[in-house]
């Protein structure tokens, strides 16, 4: 699941879709599907369901190591900047203190820290989510336009080493699933 | 899903402290430690009343802002009708129960008026036409009535929610919650207003001549910090000494983490905008403060402060398994607990040792003493009473809480 793996399967098929009716119903098959030791699939709501990343036996997100360092970046970047600037760039005596006062260079080394750790919040979630796409082909099906209204899904997509057409279709339909289609890549 | 329990019946034992517990002894080691603090402030305070007062007013404001911090956290949780902090609220409400005990504690802080505040010196205002300004302020008899007024009023609201959050462990009635509720707003605004005063009439005006407007904010960030750490701290050893160990979960240890991460930031914001604006306008009314405190060896202090309040304890607290593990929280709380004094220290005895640090016997004595108290009170409340608010109205939904 890295920035720079394929990010769709090959092949003729993308892999299986099924709809559930309710979140506890797409919870419970959720569980299910990770205990079955699928690994590249995923689940869809319309809305967050609280716990679904332990049903689906999701780990910790690398997140957080890319918004520290971006963080730390931006403090580095705020104060060498300054430094470099007030000592020898444009040295330029202010209300009589030292060209290098660093109290002085606080705010803005704050500032950028922030900021930076912002952005490294903002694109490092999209990069790992693999965004911005443009098209996806869990978009060829006409059901999975409710999933952004009232309808629940799993997507078992088709390079999961245990992936299988016809098995995980019927898995899936044995989970209770209101419908279940194969789809093309 | 997450499990929702709805109904939960908490069984007594699950949240009292039972016979023959360890922690019954904790009334007895508070008295202990009391008396002989207050032997030995008597022997050698004896010797040299001013650094009596000055060690007494550094423990009692520690204790003090410790129990003001407490009654802002369980004001906050009413005001917000917050449910995770349910479990841990009795903590906060035991520990601000003593508010009435530190009216008794500030007495030696009266008879010291004279000794402790230059603008209360006999005929200070005399020949300084600065302190003669601010006289209509800072002159005995207001700084009595305030003291009395800061204290009746702490006093009332602490009182008023402790035994309401008790009576509802008898009762179950849901409606005292509504009503506490209903006045937590008003209660935060007048705890806000008082804690700002109370610092500048015993901290600030140690040094009448100083202006600045930033000064109560800074201890309310310094208080609450302490008393979150003072929860963290008392939430794991409860749990290590079996007692909430089936209540108080480690999704709960991991939000009062939070907080005590994220004050360390609010701390350092507040503590260095104080500094900047006074470091870069460079006016002699507001560096006259700084300047003892960041000269000789109060310097390796104020340092100190900077690395040991903020940046170390920020790194530490980021991560997520720190405030997830009772060992490395309560490693990160007493640290913070130690720095809060340091800092409260740091604040008034540069007043009395302008020269430079100068630690003294009585320092320990005046903590032993005040500290010793405020043990006493609170584990001899904590043993009568259960551990949490038993049939609060979310008290199932805070044992249930989970983080997200």
């Amino acid at each position: 699941m890295g920035l720079f793996t394929p990010q769709l399967p090959k092949g003729p098929y993308f892999g299986v879709l099924a709809e559930f009716a309710t979140p506890a119903d797409l919870y419970h098959a959720c569980e299910r599907v990770r205990d079955a030791g699928f690994t590249r699939w995923d689940a869809h709501t319309p809305f967050p369901v609280h716990g679904l990343e332990k049903a689906m036996g999701l780990g910790r997100s690398p997140l957080p190591w890319i918004v520290l360092g971006a963080g730390l970046t931006g403090l580095a970047t705020g104060f060498v900047l300054q430094w470099w600037v007030h000592t020898s760039a444009y040295p330029l005596v202010i209300s009589g203190k030292p060209l290098f006062s660093w109290p002085a260079f606080i705010p803005v080394t704050f500032e950028l820290g922030v900021l930076f750790a912002a952005f490294g919040a903002v694109f490092g979630m999209l990069g790992l989510n693999r965004l911005p796409m443009h098209h996806h082909p869990l978009f060829r099906s006409k059901v999975f336009d409710r999933v952004t209204d009232d309808a629940f899904f799993i997507s078992v997509e088709s390079w999961d080493p245990k992936f299988d057409p016809s098995a995980t279709q019927k898995l899936l339909a044995s989970l209770g699933a209101r419908s279940v289609e194969l789809l093309e890549s | 899903m997450s499990a929702h329990r709805d109904h939960v019946e908490l069984r007594p034992e699950q949240v009292a402290i039972p016979p023959g517990h360890s922690w019954n002894r904790f009334p007895a080691i508070g008295a202990g430690c009391a008396v002989l603090g207050v032997v030995l402030c008597a022997i050698l305070g004896m010797g040299n009343p001013k650094q009596f007062l000055f060690s007494w007013l550094v423990s009692f404001l520690y204790f003090l802002s410790l129990a003001l911090g407490a009654l802002f956290f369980v004001l906050i949780q009413y005001a917000a009708q917050g449910a995770w902090g349910v479990v841990l609220r009795r903590i906060g409400e035991t520990i601000f129960a003593t508010l009435p005990v530190m009216a008794v504690l500030f007495l030696p802080v009266v008879f010291g008026l004279g000794v402790l505040y230059e603008w209360a010196h006999p005929g200070a205002a005399e020949h300084d036409a600065l302190l003669r300004w601010k006289s209509p302020y800072l002159n005995v008899p207001f700084f009595l009535i305030r003291a009395a007024l800061f204290f009746g009023l702490w006093s009332a609201i602490a009182l008023f929610y402790y035994r309401g959050s008790r009576g509802q462990d008898a009762t179950g009635d849901a409606s005292v919650s509504a009503r506490l509720r209903k006045f937590a707003g008003p209660s935060i605004i007048v705890l806000a207003l008082t804690t700002t005063l109370a610092s500048v009439d015993w901290i600030m005006s140690l040094t009448p001549h100083w202006y600045s407007t930033m000064f109560g904010v800074y201890f309310f960030a310094g208080s609450f910090l302490g008393f979150i750490a003072l929860l963290s701290l008392l939430a794991v050893r409860m749990r290590a000494a079996g007692l909430l160990d089936t209540v108080i979960s480690t999704e709960h240890l991991h939000d009062v983490g939070k907080l005590l991460f994220g004050f360390t930031a609010f701390w350092a914001y507040i503590g260095f905008s104080q500094f900047f604006l006074v470091w870069y306008a460079n006016l002699p009314e507001e560096t006259i403060w700084y300047k003892p405190r960041i000269e000789g060896s109060w310097l390796p202090i104020a340092l100190l402060l900077m690395v040991g309040h903020f940046i170390a304890p920020f790194f530490y607290l980021m991560g997520r398994s720190v405030k997830r593990n009772g060992s490395t929280l309560s490693v990160g709380a007493v640290w913070l607990l130690l720095m809060h004094y340091v800092d409260l220290y740091w604040q008034v005895m540069p007043t009395l040792h302008p020269e430079g640090f100068s630690p003294s016997v009585l320092d320990l004595a005046a903590f032993l003493a005040v500290g010793g108290c405020v043990i006493a009170a609170v584990s001899w409340l904590l043993r009568r009473q259960a551990l949490v608010p038993l049939r609060d109205p979310r008290i199932a939904e805070s044992l249930a809480f989970e983080n997200a």
